[in-house]
């Protein structure tokens, strides 16, 4: 392939090889001047690995890139950023103990005398993000600021660097609406002014709204460059996932509208600063959905439902009986199970086994003084890894090592050994890949049918849909409205969601 | 079960054979070294003076890998020490009994773990951090205790456990082999010690799988403390007296040596009390080998930087990821690593 | 006010009522006599300090100062004792042995990925090793050069005296405010205070940095031993054991978060005047004893990590409700 002078870049049969595993095998990407070019696949396909060969995190074992014309090998981020590839991550790589000024120069700090100028400094980072409508003090931390404005910092620093590729790696994920419309205007002002663009992210909605072209990536091989104009939906999931066509929505629930009698009652349950006191009750073999955008009180609403953080004021019964969530501990002892949204931070242990992952929350009911025996362990862990395939070479292998799926697997599997009549699910299907996401929905509904009453937080609508009988749309840390029955419909939740603040609940 | 103990053998195997080893270099320069006497129904020798000299840092070092497990470090332990003498020593020439003596001594140890666990857990404050308050003014209270003076005590019951022998052993050998077999079956043979695991690796995951870590973290420097107490009052009772100056000086620094020779990571999670012995008396067996074999004591720090810098040089990150670079199955791991990511 | 600023205001408020109160109870302590004094006992803390601030800030901590204050001493009266070398000579020569030895330690914390912690106890061990290999009596120095270097001081008004030593610390810690808020090696050591792996990403220089910190805390524990000997006449291998546990309480009373990547180098001096105006007022008050000098800096030490605790859980609060 001849490097085409309207590319920025251009990457021709990049290889990359782990110790047994061929990561990237071929590859090849190019990227126009002026263009966003959406990046996908499924986890493990190999986005990251490309990226990283392109900013010379990883060193490439074959291939070549050339940016603007020359051949380019770079040996580290830092070297591609001074090349003209910059990368905005999705935790933002700022430092939140200094200023906006100083994260902006750092390194490149204006000098006066051999001095840094401090004041020399902040006028130029205050001229440079006027350019993107931000008017903010660049002297204070960076920390007094939301991740939406640290994002945009990182962009401009990212761009000022470099200037002519940018790549966003997962910027959107934890913006709400308003932020990823932010974020949108200031990347097509910036593909206005002739960046290569490059975008990676889950929210297929986001590609079709934002992305001039697609490539796909699956199993280390390019499946595909299209554009985005051309490549309907459908085609595009068939493109990730290789099977001819899979259901992108799936049927509706059976069970919806004949669940038997309120078996949990909360009244008033809320707590100031977190979430607005709410009503709510679940029968058993119930899915209760939970809706809203990022910041509504989804989590906050996990949170006090398991006593992570504490409800300052209503009850909550179990079949009439009072229970006591004031601490998980004594959420798990009412049979109380919570797979949170952020598994590496709050779900695994990651240098322990996945045996004593497994085993973790059961052990922990029991008391230490009841210790589990590792015979009881080991038959417990080899239950769950045979019953929701989890994909391990051994069950002492410490979890960090299993793919995202597989560790929610296993995260899954500590509250199934508890036994739980509740248990709530906070996003059990991001980030993870899309085979294990199907298995997951599946497992949803197949403990429902047994009889386990769930709350399910997810953002991806029509999986909610899909296995809710009743979706709670949130909205400003409240629970504004209940859709029953037929109104759960993904056009239902975002109406309802969109609904202006006056409207009474449904 | 085999298996299992295979994999203990193999966790205790480095630390084992590093202790070999400088036993034989000891030996070598100093021949009479393995020797041991039976007298008046006591063991004498070079090796049973090792485990004698050893007992304090052997001690602490037992509440260290507990807290260094959670994730923590006590850096009060030779401070607590200090105080612990001193309320010993004060005890008992106040005219209160051996048993009196030795619970209060005993409660103050686990009084100080106790404001240590609470700054830690409660407060959440940084461990090393919320020790070194007590670090700094906790030979103040020493002093405060003894009034600045070296308090001597002629108690024969105080006296014995510095200095007296049981089952042909050194009353200080006999407490911190029954002590460390003792906390050693405690979490192992409970669940305590998979929990402990738990909280050090990631705490919050911990909670939320319904772990009482603020407990478990207390519970852990309040064990610190009764460690520190137990080797204060073998302290006092060796020589007789409290020395708030000196006594525990530097002794923390020993024993978080000892755990990290031992194998137990900083960064908590997996740990064994055993190793960590074992690395007491790597350290202690350097101390006294050094004595023995003739070198001039000035060269003694020397000699221990150098040993302890190249035992951290193979447990290092870096030296790691060459030796797994060596072999193939471990690699395969790495690169799983990085493709979750 | 910038919330930033708040922990070294409470530091200089604290120093500043403690000072009052002081006064109120002995007048006499309001005298520039007593402040010279406060300048020239504390220098080679208060230029050890200085170095321990920039480690702490980067997020890492050096526990070999004491040791490292020592060895300098004891190589200075040793060289002076058997050679016919000008001291201004042994200055350098045992400045440039301090720093390679700071720099070293940085080199293996940096490429081995060995905690600074441990790495700096091992160089605790080796420098006071070191000392005792040298010597392990106490040697005086009786260079004339000495006697000239004590002699000099400017005289301030009321008869107080700045000495060369509290002059050269009054300079370090000038210098050290300069660099650690007007250079870029100032703002990656921030920087690295804040996160080594995203500064790495940010194209902060971390091996250099790293090496370039523990190089300067060695420098400065250097010149601090330096300064010792000149204070004290002598080289004594045991001396100044537990330094850098005053150094470490001084930074952290002074306003510097001990985790890192937030402090001032100007609150570090605060620090170490509010520690030598506790000893002094017990000197003044003669019935105090001297252990009440720890138990207070403990107190203070435990106030300060109180007051940061509840500065970043404020800010923390009201993040997340914005």
């Amino acid at each position: 392939m001849q490097p085409d002078s309207s590319h920025v870049l251009s990457a021709t049969g990049i290889d990359k090889i782990f110790p047994g595993a061929r990561a990237l095998n071929r590859v090849d990407f190019s990227l126009h001047r002026g263009e966003v070019h959406a990046l996908l696949g499924e986890n493990g396909a190999g986005k990251s690995t490309l990226v990283k060969c392109l900013t010379g995190a990883y060193a490439r074992d074959g291939g070549r890139i050339v940016l603007d014309g020359a051949d380019i090998d770079p040996q580290s981020t830092l070297e591609a950023q001074n090349l003209g590839i910059g990368t905005v991550y999705q935790e933002v790589n700022l430092l939140a103990n200094l200023t906006v000024a100083e994260n902006l120069f750092l390194g490149r700090q204006p000098r006066r005398f051999g001095l840094v100028s401090a004041r020399k400094m902040n006028r130029r980072a205050k001229a440079l993000l006027a350019e993107y409508d931000l008017d903010i003090d660049v002297t204070a931390g960076l920390a007094a600021y939301s991740v939406a404005v640290q994002q945009v910092v990182a962009i401009a620093r990212a761009v000022d660097l470099s200037g002519k590729v940018l790549i966003l790696d997962e910027p959107t994920a934890s913006l709400d609406a308003h932020e990823v419309a932010m974020l949108f205007r200031i990347v097509r002002r910036l593909r206005e002014r002739g960046l290569g663009i490059v975008f990676i992210t889950h929210f297929l909605e986001q590609v079709y709204e934002i992305s001039d072209r697609i490539t796909v990536l699956r199993n280390g091989g390019l499946v595909g460059t299209r554009a985005t104009a051309d490549l309907p939906r459908r085609e595009l999931i068939a493109m990730m996932l290789g099977r001819e066509l899979v259901q992108e929505v799936a049927g509706g629930h059976g069970a919806r509208g004949e669940a038997g009698d309120v078996r949990f009652r909360f009244r008033g349950f809320g707590r100031k600063g977190h979430i607005q006191p709410f009503d709510l009750d679940i029968c058993a073999g119930e899915v209760v959905g939970i809706a809203g955008l990022l910041g509504s009180g989804r989590t906050e609403t996990a949170e006090i439902l398991f006593g992570a953080e504490r409800a300052d004021s209503g009850t909550a019964q179990a079949d009439g009986r009072a229970l006591d969530l004031s601490s998980p501990r004594a959420a798990i002892r009412e049979k109380f199970g919570f797979c949170p949204e952020d598994r590496k931070v709050d779900g695994i242990v990651g240098d322990l086994s996945v045996r004593e992952n497994i085993a973790l929350a059961l052990q922990a009911r029991r008391g230490w003084a009841r210790p589990i025996s590792r015979g009881e362990q080991d038959q417990l862990a080899d239950r769950y890894i045979k019953a929701l395939d989890i994909r391990t070479s051994d069950r002492e292998k410490p979890i960090r090592l299993l793919s995202g799926g597989n560790q929610q697997k296993a995260i899954l599997a500590r509250w199934l050994a508890t036994n739980p009549d509740f248990l709530i699910l906070d996003e059990p299907t991001r980030g993870i890949d899309v085979g294990a996401h199907a298995e997951i929905i599946r497992l949803i509904e197949s403990l429902c049918e047994k009889g386990m009453s769930l709350i399910v937080i997810s953002s991806e609508l029509e999986e909610l849909v899909a296995y809710s009988s009743r979706v709670i749309v949130l909205r400003d840390r409240a629970h504004v409205a209940e859709l029953t029955g037929s109104a759960v419909t993904t056009d239902g939740i975002v109406e309802a969601i969109a609904a202006s603040a006056g409207r009474v609940e449904a | 079960m085999t298996s299992a103990l295979k994999a203990y053998a193999v966790r205790l195997l480095p630390q084992a054979a590093a202790l070999a080893v400088i036993l034989v270099m000891v030996s070598l320069a100093f021949p009479g070294f393995f020797r041991l006497e039976m007298q008046n129904g006591r063991l004498y020798g070079s090796l049973v003076d090792i485990l004698n000299r050893g007992a304090p840092v052997a001690l602490l070092a037992i509440g260290m890998t507990v807290v260094i497990a959670t994730k923590g470090i006590d850096l009060s332990v030779g401070a607590v020490m200090a105080i612990c003498g001193a309320v010993a020593a004060a005890c008992i020439t106040s005219g209160h009994g051996l048993a009196t003596t030795l619970l209060i001594t005993l409660a103050t140890g686990i009084l100080c773990g106790l404001w240590n666990g609470i700054l830690v857990a409660v407060l959440d404050i940084q461990p090393i951090i919320a020790t070194l308050v007590l670090m700094v003014a906790g030979r103040g209270i020493a002093q405060l205790v003894t009034e600045g003076a070296i308090l001597t005590f002629n108690d024969p019951g105080l006296i014995f456990i510095g200095s007296g022998a049981l089952l042909g052993l050194p009353m200080p050998v006999v407490i911190w082999l029954a002590f460390g077999i003792a906390v050693a079956l405690l979490v192992r043979r409970t669940a305590l010690g998979m929990l402990i695991e738990a909280l050090g690796v990631n705490r919050r995951a911990a909670t939320l799988s319904g772990v009482s870590t603020g407990v478990l973290l207390i519970a852990a420097y309040m064990l610190s403390g009764l460690c520190a107490a137990i080797a204060g009052i073998i302290a006092a009772a060796d020589i007789r007296g409290a020395d708030a100056n000196n006594a525990g000086l530097w002794l923390e620094l020993d024993a978080i040596l000892a755990v990290v020779v031992g194998g137990t990571s900083l960064l908590g999670g997996r740990f064994s009390i055993a190793a960590s012995l074992i690395g007491a008396l790597i350290i202690q067996s350097i101390n006294t080998g050094i004595l023995l074999s003739g070198f001039p004591p000035e060269f003694n720090l020397i000699i221990k930087a150098a040993i302890i810098v190249m035992i951290l040089i193979i447990q290092s990150p870096r030296a790691q990821s060459a030796f797994a670079f060596l072999s193939r199955p471990r690699a395969e791991d790495g690169k799983t690593e990085q493709e979750a990511k | 006010m910038n919330q930033r600023y708040l922990p070294l205001a409470a530091t200089i408020a604290i120093f500043l009522i403690a000072y009052a109160v002081c006064i109120a109870q002995y007048p006499n302590m309001l005298s520039t006599r007593v402040m010279g004094n406060l300048l020239t006992d504390n220098a080679f803390l208060g230029i050890a300090a200085v170095g321990m601030t920039f480690v702490i800030l980067s997020g890492g901590i050096d526990l070999s100062i004491g040791a490292v204050i020592a060895f300098t001493g004891v190589f200075l009266a040793v060289l002076l004792q058997s050679t016919a070398i000008h001291p201004l000579a042994a200055f350098v020569l045992a400045l440039v042995i301090t720093t390679a030895f700071g720099a070293l330690m940085g080199a293996i914390i940096h490429h081995l990925e060995m905690p600074p912690f441990i790495v700096t106890l091992a160089g605790m061990f080796l420098a006071r090793g070191m000392a005792f290999v040298l010597t392990i009596d106490s040697i005086p120095i009786r260079h004339p050069f000495y006697a000239t270097l004590k002699s000099l001081y400017y005289t301030l008004p009321g008869g107080g005296r700045i000495t060369l030593i509290g002059g050269l610390m009054l300079l370090v810690f000038a210098a050290g405010i300069l660099v650690a808020h007007r250079t870029r090696f100032g703002a990656n050591v921030y920087a690295l205070g804040g996160g080594a792996a995203t500064a790495q990403l940010m194209g902060v220089p971390t091996g250099r940095t790293t090496i370039l910190i523990y190089a300067l805390s060695g420098f400065l524990a250097g010149l601090s031993g330096i300064v010792f000997s000149l204070y004290t006449s002598a080289g004594y291998s045991l001396a100044t054991v537990g330094v850098e546990l005053d150094a470490i309480a001084a930074v952290v009373i002074g306003g510097t978060l001990l985790t890192g990547g937030s402090g001032f180098v100007a609150g570090t001096l605060v620090g170490i005047l509010i520690q030598g105006l506790i000893q002094t007022y017990i000197t003044f008050d003669g019935s105090l004893s001297s252990w009440w000098t720890k138990i207070l800096i403990g107190a203070l030490l435990f106030a300060f990590i109180l007051l940061q605790k509840g500065l970043i859980q404020f800010t923390g609060r009201r993040r997340r409700h914005a």
